[in-house]
């Protein structure tokens, strides 16, 4: 793969800047998070040439931001936050990714290590049959004409009012599960065929459920307010998206700009950043569409949290109320929002993406759910399936300098083909086995290409957005059950 | 002749698919991308389905050829492997395409491709060679 050898300053331990200079047609600098190690194996491949691209879109202030989970996507780069005006900038699909809404939510529960255990193969059962999973997955809940309008609008609100889950959950979700200014007129019929039969179902690829243990505890008083208490508390990670629901929105936005992009004279260094005036009909059919997938994906991931508190007590004979099983929060990590934020010091209205970044609002935002007002929105960073995730809080700084954005995860280090080359699927089942972790995947081939060495080491990515001031650590979890779809 | 080749990419996957013309290199991206989701070789040519595209150009024409095979997995699980191209213009195609239903007694199914993307697609003409990345 071709090394990227343009220009890059360095401008303290953890940011580095490509100037406006690099190529005609940048409105703004790109800004990178990470350290020397990372940046040596980011320069590998093309994700800072994505990062300089991005800072032509119309609209675009400050800067092109990567993440320290930065790598090569198609479009943005994955780890990629940009901001554009409302008022005279652009939404972007391909800055949202087709995934719409993929994204993570934790639940913490009241057992211990030695009380799961022993019955780690039936829970790990128990909820892989619960929870359908695996290419093209089909789910359990039969929409009746009319209802997948309503989820479109109503995203985790509609799963609660079903019987999937508490009142609480929604509390405790990025935008109560539920964004604003959703339309369904805007989704196409193609879109809402794919999103019928699939509500309630995990997908394949990097998506997974995980039981996972308290490790470390960083700061114990943040922690407590999540309900994170001490070392070897049992905790549930979701990991999904909006299905091909947010697929066929992206695809069909995307071809609809490319279309556009003449008519607005618009001209990019790639068709995959096609995009709109935020204000222009199609920029407001798609965020509203987009909106309608997020929150598709928020009921996804709400029905699929009732399937599994509910294997989860029947495998250990508990009930609800003993286990504990909170929704600590539910974050997601592709999405553009209409925020307000400082723009030469003055407040603006800007359009968001992050693709493959989590918002990370600090403490006393009125965005951050009231029990959380003290401490700071929770951030939750997926790592691989073998080594350890990590729970954060949003900061002031996050607010300053990246439009209260972070990580998402480890980031991929090795292409899947690479990743099957390098271990078998049977190799990363065993070693994964022999460090006591309990693995159900729908395919072998798909757990070579999920294996850990294919990701980057989530401490350090989470230590560079730490470091750098853009999130806090608070505690980090590692697997001892984990299912890929 | 080869039909299809993979390229690496570091969190997506490519494909690269030949032809002696544009509408064969079309055919077999199509092929590479059912090759990508499911094991061919015991899918049988039970069904067929015509599809009919019209778009812009060739590039777009790729993007929406691939992206509605994926539509049609999506909500009908079925797998195709075979293209007949019946017409052909660079920015129009109608097709004829066989396959069956995904069996899980039979079929086993392999890596799940979200979408085509246009990022780094190239349409080439003279050496009827078309490359397209997939998120997967």
């Amino acid at each position: 793969m071709a090394t990227w050898n343009g220009p890059l300053e360095k401008i303290d331990d953890y940011r580095w800047r490509i100037p406006k200079s690099y190529k005609q047609g940048m409105r703004v600098p790109g800004i990178i998070y990470a350290d020397a190690d990372m940046m040596k194996q980011i320069r590998g491949e093309q994700a800072l040439e994505q990062v300089a691209n991005v800072a032509f879109l119309p609209g675009i202030v400050n800067h092109s931001l990567a993440m320290p989970d930065i790598h090569w996507g198609y479009g943005f780069p994955i780890g990629g936050v940009a901001a554009m005006r409302v008022d005279d900038g652009v939404v972007s699909p391909g800055g949202v990714g087709f995934d719409i809404n993929c994204g993570v939510r934790l639940l913490r529960t009241n057992l211990m290590k030695d009380e799961v255990s022993s019955k780690m193969k039936q829970m790990m059962d128990a909820l892989y049959n619960s929870v359908p999973s695996g290419v093209g997955s089909k789910g359990k809940i039969r929409l009746k004409g009319g209802e997948l309008n309503e989820v479109l609008r109503n995203g985790s609100r509609w799963a609660v009012e079903h019987g999937y889950g508490r009142p609480d959950d929604l509390d405790s979700t990025e935008e109560n599960g539920e964004m604003a200014g959703a339309e369904p007129a805007s989704v196409s019929g193609r879109a809402k065929e794919r999103g019928l039969p699939q509500l309630g179902t995990l997908g394949s690829g990097n998506h997974f459920l995980e039981v996972a243990l308290v490790d470390e505890i960083h700061e114990p008083d943040i922690a407590r307010a999540m309900g994170i208490n001490e070392v070897d508390q049992v905790m549930l990670y979701v990991h999904c998206g909006s299905r091909g629901l947010g697929h066929q929105v992206a695809s069909d936005y995307i071809k609809e700009m490319v279309r556009a992009m003449a008519k607005y004279g618009i001209d990019l260094p790639d068709r995959q950043l096609a995009c709109s005036p935020v204000k222009s009909p199609e920029g407001q059919a798609y965020l509203s569409a987009m909106r309608g997938a997020a929150n598709y994906a928020w009921a996804n991931r709400q029905c699929i949290t009732h399937w599994v508190r509910e294997a989860f007590c029947r495998v250990l004979g508990i009930k609800e109320v003993d286990a504990g099983l909170e929704l600590i929060y539910d974050v997601a990590h592709n999405i553009a929002k209409i925020e307000e934020h400082q723009v030469n010091g003055q407040k603006q209205k800007l359009c968001v993406h992050r693709k493959g970044a989590t918002r990370a609002f600090p403490a006393g935002h009125p965005e951050v759910p009231g029990k959380y007002a003290q401490i700071g929105q929770p951030v939750l960073i997926p790592g691989d399936m073998g080594r350890a995730s990590y729970v954060l809080v949003g900061t002031e700084q996050a607010m300053k300098e990246t439009f209260g954005s972070t990580c998402h995860g480890a980031g991929r280090l090795q292409s899947r083909s690479a990743a099957k080359r390098h271990q078998s699927g049977r190799d990363v089942l065993e070693s994964l086995q022999a460090r006591g972790i309990t693995i159900r995947a729908g395919s072998l081939a798909g757990l070579a290409e999920e294996a850990p060495s294919a990701y980057k080491d989530v401490s350090s990515v989470v230590g560079v957005a730490h470091n750098a001031g853009i999130s806090k650590i608070v505690a980090r979890t590692r697997p001892i059950g984990v299912i890929k779809g | 002749m080869k039909r299809f080749e993979l390229i690496e990419h570091t969190a997506d996957m490519g494909l690269v698919a030949y032809g002696h013309d544009l509408a064969e290199a079309f055919a077999n991206a199509a092929y590479g991308l059912f090759s990508i989701m499911a094991d061919l070789g015991r899918v049988q040519e039970k069904e067929s389905r015509q599809i009919e595209l019209k778009e812009d150009d060739t590039e777009a024409l790729l993007f929406e050829w691939l992206n509605y095979l994926l539509y049609v997995f999506d909500v009908e699980m079925l797998l195709l492997k075979r293209f007949d191209m019946e017409r052909f213009d660079g920015s129009g195609l109608k097709a004829i395409c066989y396959g069956e239903k995904y069996d899980p007694s039979r079929h086993r199914l392999k890596t799940g491709v979200k979408s085509a993307t246009y990022h780094m697609m190239k349409v080439d003409r003279e050496n009827n060679r078309v490359q397209v990345i997939l998120d997967v």
